[in-house]
């Protein structure tokens, strides 16, 4: 009988809790997402500390007075909303983002074609070099464009009216200016499109491409039924992010022409920047500057869904 | 021992307010009374200057205040390119941290007001020493009777004619070192009231003709901003007076601006587009004949085209029909309410604010720098630096030159807005480059100045 009596001391307890427990957490990181979590961890709490905190208190500040000691709701959104040079922003930054990205997509995709269709030896070189101007640091890049359209020492200039033209107010009349800060912009973006193109190309099973030189189809309809159709997604996901980071985009403007002349190349970002930074106004900077928040939310919504669907139908 | 019988005193209502009256005068009435011994370590984040070498006699000034008074002082000089001094203010402002003292452009004062330590005992002392302060420093930083900001040497500046005598007297027949001579002894009345802005607008179009026009910018930036915002004031335009009544609509401001529509069509088309470097380089370039600006465009061209420094020549303003007035932006020390060494910060203003020390500033910045007070106006590195000689003699306001800003007189959380959003420059060239009406140009403008009432 006394064999049978099993009588556990509290330590051969605490063990065998202790060997339970020890038991659960090697069952969770043998589990591959508590893995992946916690390899995401540091890099979530920094999205945390740097992105997430600054959006929320930028929404929080958006909702207060000039003085920041009393909360107004929407009453700054009201006030843009009822300003000429707001609506202005508003209008310039649509045209200012959608050309810009439209442009870059488009230069994108015919000059990844032109690489994809060069020989294997060959292609390295030019990738390296039409990446050049996304590397270089945009504020500098934007300075020596600066430099170039020096509204009195040109260097554009000096070759135009060398050619016996007029001179051309790159910053100083309002449509130049604009044409000038979206080219720039163009300039400095295309290289993402290339890059993600490219890969995109490169992903294109050839035998699809010799199926349907077989049914004898021509380089356009290998286009349109082909190319196109497999990059619709890469081509959705950069137009999306491109859209966001131009519409964000402060450096080029601020830099090439501080948003004028008489405020028509302000987009958000600079205005904002003039009424929550000079002007001292920062809760109705941060509501310029989240004005598009929402609009770009419903755009990533719809279009990221495109996506998922699309790469269900694949899979 | 001995105790002395005080009489016991009843605490009732008239005892109570009595003692607080008294307590209340004493506060006032007591002298300021430096107590830095008991700092440690002060911070400062200055406006870094552009002049080679004037951090350096700021530095020296402040480390010999923190030898006599045994305080470490710490000073980050902090650029203006891209605002970035306005940054930093911004974030210690909403941060509740930072310097101690941290200098303050144009209207930051009056931005970060509520988060800075009143300076009346500062300011008072000096006035007492040095007479009255600039009106435009006072309207800047004393915030409902509060000073909240000292202003400063480094930095301070006003925007009067740079002007190339040879050009104006070669192809505009003016000599405008006979006008204003660098002595104000000898200045005439009857010449100095003809520098009026006819006779500027007379003389540029000569210089036009002659190829070598007046550089005045019309972007949105302060150099732009200023000299508008004194033409204005020349002209008697208010935008928004003192009790929030928008002004524009005014036979003033049609005046103002037709008279800028020719004005403007003497210039370079590119004005429009010019940030404060561009008149600076349009002068050292030579091929300008004028601008409105402190000497540093005169002191780059010393050192990048000589010949063009040695014909420039600084002089007031023309005068309009209510008087004769140059735009000033200057510079403040403010003391965050959240600094840990009060006492010894303001110990550390007064000290950099008197006149020897103020001297040497002046000296190190080659006459850039301008105190507000004009009792200061008399040391001579604005008599002797050259080429040529005197050439920014009158570069501090003499005769009967007034000080102003753009945004003034309304009230400054008003003006700020005004002058942030260059509502004077937008509008001349709405109606000088744009070509729009004049009444839409000025329907324009009190939509946007009813915006600013907001603040």
């Amino acid at each position: 009988m006394a064999d049978t009596v099993q009588t556990w001391s509290p330590g051969l307890a605490g063990t065998r809790s202790g060997s339970r427990a020890r038991g659960r957490l090697r069952l969770l990181l043998r589990r591959r997402s508590s893995i992946a979590f916690l390899m995401c961890l540091p890099l979530i709490l920094i999205i945390a500390s740097l992105v997430v905190y600054p959006a929320l208190y930028s929404i929080y500040l958006s909702m207060l007075n000039r003085a920041q000691t009393r909360f107004i709701g929407l009453g700054n959104f009201r006030f843009l909303l009822s300003r000429d040079v707001f609506l202005m922003v508003v209008e310039q930054s649509a045209i200012f983002a959608i050309s810009a990205v439209l442009f870059k997509a488009l230069i994108g995709l015919i000059t990844a074609h032109l690489i994809n269709n060069l020989p294997a030896k060959g292609q390295r070189k030019w990738r390296g070099m039409l990446l050049v101007p996304w590397v270089i640091p945009l504020a500098l890049s934007s300075l020596g464009w600066w430099w170039l359209f020096d509204p009195t020492h040109s260097a554009f200039n000096w070759i135009v009216t060398g050619l016996g033209f007029n001179e051309v107010p790159w910053l100083s009349a309002p449509g130049w200016a604009r044409f000038s800060v979206i080219l720039v912009n163009v300039w400095f973006g295309a290289p993402f499109f290339l890059i993600m193109y490219l890969a995109a190309l490169k992903s294109v099973p050839e035998q699809l491409y010799e199926a349907a030189a077989i049914d004898g189809a021509n380089a356009w309809q290998k286009f349109r039924h082909i190319t196109l159709p497999m990059m619709r997604n890469i081509i959705a996901i950069t137009v999306l992010f491109s859209l966001i980071v131009t519409f964000a985009n402060f450096d080029i403007v601020q830099i090439m022409t501080g948003g004028g002349p008489r405020n028509t190349t302000h987009v958000f970002a600079t205005y904002a920047f003039m009424l929550g930074i000079r002007s001292g106004d920062l809760p109705l900077g941060a509501a310029t500057s989240l004005f598009m928040f929402p609009i770009l939310a419903v755009a990533a919504v719809f279009i990221l869904r495109g996506v998922r669907k699309r790469g269900r139908e694949i899979g | 021992m001995t105790h002395s019988a005080s009489p016991r005193v009843r605490p009732t209502r008239r005892n109570v307010l009595k003692a607080a009256a008294l307590g209340s005068a004493a506060t006032f009435a007591a002298p300021y009374v430096r107590s830095s011994y008991a700092a440690g370590t002060l911070t400062m984040g200055c406006w870094d200057h552009w002049v080679p070498g004037a951090n350096n006699t700021l530095t020296a000034l402040c480390n010999e205040w923190g030898a006599k008074n045994h305080v470490e002082v710490k000073i980050d000089y902090i650029t203006s390119q891209g605002e970035k001094d306005k940054l930093t203010a911004a974030a210690e402002a909403q941060a509740g941290t930072g310097h101690d003292i941290m200098s303050h452009r144009d209207w930051n004062i009056r931005i970060h007001g509520e988060v800075l330590e009143p300076l009346n005992d500062v300011a008072d002392a000096l006035i007492k020493q040095y007479g009255l302060i600039s009106p435009v420093s006072e309207y800047l930083a004393k915030i409902k009777g509060v000073w909240r900001g000292i202003p400063t040497t480094v930095g301070s500046q006003i925007k009067p004619c740079c002007s190339r005598f040879d050009l104006y007297q070669q192809h505009a027949g003016l000599d405008v070192r006979d006008l204003f001579p660098a002595d104000e002894s000898k200045w005439d009345k009857a010449k100095t009231d003809s520098w009026n802005w006819d006779t500027y607008l007379t003389t540029a179009e000569k210089l036009y003709k002659a190829g070598y026009p007046v550089g005045l910018p019309m972007g949105q930036s302060s150099d732009s901003v200023d000299w508008v915002g004194a033409l204005f004031n020349a002209y008697g335009v208010v935008m928004v007076d003192g009790k929030d009544n928008i002004k524009i609509n005014s036979d003033e401001t049609r005046s103002a601006l037709e008279y800028l529509k020719k004005l403007m069509a003497v210039n370079p088309k590119e004005v429009y587009a010019w940030d404060d470097a561009g008149n600076n380089r349009w002068l050292i370039s030579g091929k300008g004949s004028g601008i409105m600006n402190p000497p540093s465009a005169w002191a780059v061209a010393k050192k990048d085209n000589p010949k063009v420094a040695e014909n420039c020549w600084t002089h007031p303003m023309p005068r309009g029909p209510r008087g004769r007035f140059v735009g000033q932006l200057p510079q403040f020390y403010g003391l965050w309410s959240f600094s840990k060494n009060k006492s010894a910060a303001k110990d550390l203003l007064l000290y950099i604010s008197q006149k020897p020390a103020v001297g040497r500033l002046v000296a190190a910045s080659v006459g850039y720098d301008l105190p507000s007070f004009k009792t200061m106006y008399d040391f001579d590195t604005w008599k002797t630096v050259e080429p040529p000689v005197g050439t920014v003699y009158a570069y501090p306001p003499r005769g009967d030159e007034q000080t102003s800003i753009a945004g003034a007189p309304a009230r400054s959380e008003v003006g700020a807005q005004i002058y942030n959003q260059a509502i004077n420059t937008v509008m001349v060239s709405k109606f000088t480059q744009g070509n729009e009406k004049l009444d839409d140009v000025i329907k324009w403008a009190e939509n946007e100045l009813e915006g600013t009432l907001r603040a």
